[in-house]
């Protein structure tokens, strides 16, 4: 026999030295990622905590901390979800085009360029939306008003500025674009070419090809993507502080000057000037961002494999 | 419903590569055609021209002439959809789509084709097919099951099943048992002998055996030299192309003299 085995006192086969290196930078890896995730949260706990019950005089109008934080998470998720209704359509189309309509010598570029965007600092795009996107739509939250009043959405008085709720939530859904669309288009063009063919040698058309082979397969890459970008939408915070003119509670008047604040843009303009105590209070919202953020991706990553198991049953 | 296909020198690129040339045959109505000759001689290639498959890549196109029943496949007015949906094709490596059931993928084509399908009509359809497939007596109790779940030659019949679910008047088939053991092997090639009987049936296969075993007409293809396009050297019955070729290469190919 040619071959032997080499073994240590314990009869196991010896490890390559190799495969331990690389086994032990990869856990590192993987322990340093939840560290960070524990020590953030264990931050805002314990920073945050004081700012639960603090004196009614720390919380403005609102008099409890519920009271406070509502209207700013409020705020909050309505600007991801205008950010989400606009982007998530646009960036899939975008990302089909790329990875299948397009011939490659136009995809390219797009895809090059939509990547550029996402390179695009957040303060320029915040600049962007207060001194060109928000007079521009001004007018058309005031046709918004006059014909479309009776919509809760567009009740109006609307905005002579065109600071809104809705422009945040548009200059948003510029900014998580990129992200959406380079995830989806990854994944849509990692659809096996074999199912492809499947699907085109039974006649399907270039449609029904995509809803035949790509989206199944692409399912969970696209709510990955979506998650992402709603992750960033949830956070965003120069762009919405710049944009959005802050003053007012709960209402889905998207079009008037009476906007709920987002979570993190409040921390944003209130941190500078604020006194130990207040600061406490702006951490303590810190901990409900950082809390819905964790159960939003929760869920949907929830929905992905509950899917999944459907259909492996 | 079976047709018959003539192919007039035909030539077939990618891009500005010249992968095939000249190739004039006529594939008979209710028969096998088998098509034989070393990798990347355009075999598939070729076979992938007979239902337009071959310019979903990028670049890909054809010169010359292919009629179906007297009517130009490549006809300007002619759509490639509707070509594809009367000519079915089976693949090399089995490929069900991965989030369908059994009974969703054999009627993947039919919903394709048809707006409603009434419940009764459709499970009609599911039971002919795999039947036709000589998968329902496998499948039939579990038919909610994912198609990944079967093995890989169960597989490629549920793939056979989708294809002549939507009754095509031609099945090509790209080395359909490549990938499978010699008992799938056999119960595909079982399956090709009882389908000759409504379809028309063009095959390629490495396997020269096979091709003895299946066919009744046998084409082979080659390079004329390495780097110059692959062509069809002949022509003949199955029967004369093992006995006795007219061609001394085939003989050579055949013979495993190749070289």
């Amino acid at each position: 026999m040619a071959t032997t085995v080499v073994a240590d006192d314990t009869g196991r086969a010896k490890p390559r030295l190799g495969d331990t290196i690389f086994s032990r930078l990869a856990l590192a890896a993987g322990i340093i990622i939840l560290v960070a995730l524990a020590g953030v949260f264990i931050f805002l706990t314990i920073e945050g905590a004081p700012g639960l019950v603090k004196p009614a005089s720390f919380y403005g109008s609102a008099s409890t901390f519920a009271g406070y934080v509502a209207p700013l998470l409020f705020g909050t998720v309505l600007a991801a979800i205008i950010a989400l209704v606009v982007a998530v359509p646009l960036s899939w189309g975008i990302a089909l085009v790329v990875s299948h309509y397009a011939p490659k010598r136009v995809a390219t570029p797009i895809a090059y360029v939509i990547d550029l965007l996402a390179a695009v600092p957040s303060v320029v795009f915040g600049l962007w939306g207060i001194t060109v996107l928000a007079p521009k739509l001004s007018p058309v939250y005031q046709w918004l008003e006059e014909h479309a009043g009776w919509v809760p959405f567009f009740a109006g008085p609307a905005s002579t500025t065109g600071r809104t709720i809705l422009t945040a939530g548009l200059v948003l859904a510029i900014m998580i674009i990129p992200i959406i669309t380079a995830i989806s288009r990854e994944v849509f063009s990692q659809t096996p070419r074999l199912h492809e063919e499947a699907a085109l040698a039974l006649g399907a058309t270039r449609w029904e090809m995509l809803r035949l082979a790509v989206f199944p397969y692409a399912r969970s890459g696209m709510v990955s993507a979506v998650m992402l970008g709603l992750g960033r939408a949830l956070g965003e915070t120069m762009a919405v502080a710049m944009v959005l003119s802050a003053g007012g509670g709960i209402s889905f008047n998207l079009i008037s000057n009476t906007n709920p604040a987002s979570i993190a843009s409040n921390i944003a303009s209130n941190y500078r000037e604020g006194t130990p105590g207040k600061i406490q209070v702006l951490i303590a919202t810190g901990l409900v961002l950082f809390l819905v953020t964790f159960l939003v991706n929760f869920a949907a990553r929830w929905v992905v494999t509950r899917n999944e198991r459907k259909l492996a049953r | 419903m079976a047709k018959s296909i003539t192919v007039d020198s035909l030539d077939i690129y990618y891009g500005d590569f010249l992968a095939v040339e000249g190739v004039t045959m006529t594939i008979k109505a209710r028969s096998v055609t088998a098509f034989i000759g070393p990798s990347g001689c355009g075999k598939s290639t070729f076979l992938r021209s007979l239902n337009r498959m071959h310019e979903v890549i990028p670049g890909a196109r054809v010169e010359g002439k292919v009629m179906v029943d007297g009517q130009s496949l490549y006809d300007a007015a002619v759509d490639p959809v509707a070509v594809r949906r009367q000519i079915g094709m089976v693949f090399q490596r089995p490929n069900p789509f991965p989030t369908m059931s059994i009974y969703d993928n054999v009627l993947a084509g039919n919903r394709l084709n048809a707006k409603k399908m009434k419940r009764a009509e459709a499970d009609d359809i599911v039971e002919r097919s795999l039947k036709g497939a000589n998968l329902w007596n496998e499948v039939k109790d579990r038919l909610n099951k994912p198609g990944m779940g079967l093995s890989g030659g169960q597989q490629q019949r549920l793939c056979i099943a989708r294809a002549i679910a939507v009754e095509p008047q031609v099945l090509l088939m790209d080395e359909p048992c490549s990938a499978l053991d010699p008992i799938s092997t056999s119960a595909i090639e079982d399956l090709i002998h009882e389908l000759k009987t409504e379809y028309t049936i063009v095959i390629v296969t490495h396997n020269m055996q096979q091709a003895a075993r299946v066919s009744d007409e046998t084409g082979f293809f080659n390079l004329k030299a390495a780097g110059q396009p692959g062509h069809l050297v002949e022509f003949n019955s199955t029967q004369k192309m093992f006995a006795n070729p007219d061609n001394e290469s085939t003989e050579a190919y055949i013979s495993g003299r190749f070289g």
